[in-house]
């Protein structure tokens, strides 16, 4: 199972042709405590590059950029009503999506986790 | 167009040492927060004290006789009764009757001591320099200014400075801490009881040490500043204010006192003195969205059948609150507390409630 991580900060790891998108710790970390995520459902489809969900920290609102192509196959609902465990286990029960990959070759543009690493410095 | 470094405060070293997150502010290289996150200290300053540099605010010095009876002739406050010791909210008005600035002018003694917003010392130095004759105005650059606020701002700071127990609510002295002349204030911006002091800028690194060595106490940043002012329902200059809202709109009559209503005399006196007679068309509302999501500045405020009424200037997420909060301006026939409104977020309508202000209650020493 390998993970790849996007310059937006989300990390994907996929198993055959699903996949499950989070954000990275580092991006939390920024964010700051998270009060509010708004996301898509089950089945909306969505290109490289587009917005597919709003994460609202105290400060301010962020929105999650898709790293490839692909539809939902499921949202995390558990996000909803604890939206700060995005802050405590983003890498982890805080995923945000399992999605089905349209073009499993954008892959190949995102970083494995010493690329991510060197990005995020 | 030149891009010029931040500036420092006299706190920056602390800011760094304290892993404080640093953002330009105002052209202010200033902590939004620290590890601890802007809930954290909220709610810290909430329950107990947290301790804010504030030190990019502008600090200015009237010296003058008659200074005072002259900044009534910029502001719709009452100045000349204003006893020895005590402090007043105040707004510089333009002759629209909008706000330039709103800031804090204090009855000092010999001398009136004035603090305006950071972003707006090089309008309001230059107003108050042109407008007051035979007042030299001075702007002190050698000072830090923190605030220290919270239920547990006197235990915190009276062991080190037994005067501050003495001081009500908007009240101000001089006293030493750790041997050092400060001004002492019991005022502020959270809502909460607490002080602002003016600091020699060589002494304030250790006298916010000593602060914070108080297990009561912890360091917060502007961010949690900006959410614990909202929940108290106090205006942000820039968003909440500006030129074009008068003092009535803003809902801050309270600050205006009866002498200058009646007496006119300011900027702006004919439209103002209109409004406080005959009512504004819009006024600042506290704003409750029904919904988990924020609303924030820019959003559009309609009635519950989507006529458009309006725009919020603050929102966001109220820690103590546990929701979102907002502030805008609304048709005044929809001002009312309990009116139903729609807000317009991403697009889509979202249900909300017109909510007096504050939304929290405010715990002044008085």
């Amino acid at each position: 199972m390998a993970t790849y991580y996007s310059e937006e900060h989300e990390w994907i790891t996929v198993e055959g042709d699903t996949a499950t998108l989070g954000i990275t710790q580092h991006a939390a970390d920024q964010l700051g405590d998270i009060v509010f995520v708004e996301l898509k459902e089950e089945g909306d489809e969505f290109s490289q590059g587009d917005d597919i969900g709003v994460i609202e920290s105290v400060k301010a609102a962020s929105e999650v950029y898709a790293p490839l192509d692909g539809e939902v196959v499921a949202a995390n609902e558990t996000l909803a009503d604890n939206p700060a465990s995005l802050n405590e286990h983003p890498e982890g029960d805080a995923w945000i999506y399992k999605i089905k990959l349209s073009n499993p070759d954008q892959l190949d543009e995102l970083m494995d986790l010493a690329a991510y690493k060197d990005f995020i410095g | 167009m030149t891009t010029q470094a931040p500036r420092r405060t006299p706190l920056y070293d602390l800011h760094i040492e304290l892993g404080g997150k640093m953002v330009d502010f105002a052209g202010w290289d200033m902590p939004v927060q620290y590890p601890l996150g802007i809930m954290g200290e909220h709610k810290h300053c909430r329950a107990k004290a947290a301790l804010f540099d504030v030190s990019h605010m502008g600090q200015v010095l009237l010296h003058g006789e008659t200074a005072a009876a002259q900044m009534e002739t910029l502001c719709p406050q009452a100045f000349t009764a204003l006893p020895e010791g005590k402090a007043r909210y105040a707004l510089f008005t333009n002759e629209d009757g909008g706000i330039l600035d709103d800031l804090i002018v204090s009855n000092a003694g010999d001398h009136l001591f004035v603090v305006v917003n950071a972003a707006l010392r090089d309008q309001d130095i230059p107003l108050m320099q042109n407008a007051l004759k035979d007042v030299t105005v001075t702007e002190v650059t050698d000072h830090a200014l923190i605030a220290l606020q919270g239920p547990a701002a006197e235990s915190v700071l009276a062991p080190i400075c037994p005067a501050a127990a003495d001081l009500t609510f908007m009240q101000t002295t001089t006293a030493e801490i750790l041997d050092t002349r400060c001004r002492i204030s019991r005022l502020g911006y959270t809502g909460e009881d607490g002080y602002e002091i003016s600091i020699p800028e060589d002494k304030a690194i250790e006298i916010a040490r000593a602060l914070l060595a108080h297990e009561d106490c912890e360091a917060a940043g502007l961010g949690a500043r900006d959410s614990l002012r909202m929940e108290a329902g106090l205006c942000l200059y820039g968003n909440d204010i500006s030129q074009a809202v008068t003092p009535v709109e803003a809902g801050l009559t309270w600050a205006i006192q009866k002498r200058r209503r009646t007496e006119g005399g300011f900027p702006g006196a004919d439209k103002i003195q209109d409004q406080l007679q005959n009512g504004a068309a819009r006024k600042l509302v506290g704003i409750r969205p029904a919904g988990r999501a924020p609303a924030r500045a820019g959003v559009e405020i309609q009635t519950a059948d989507g006529t458009a009424i309006g725009e919020i200037t603050s929102g966001g997420f109220g820690p103590t609150v546990n929701g979102p909060i907002a502030m805008g301006y609304v048709a005044s026939d929809h001002a009312e507390p309990g009116t139903e409104i729609t807000l317009i977020i991403r697009g889509k309508p979202q249900p909300a409630t017109i909510h007096p202000l504050p939304f929290v209650q405010q715990n002044y020493k008085r």
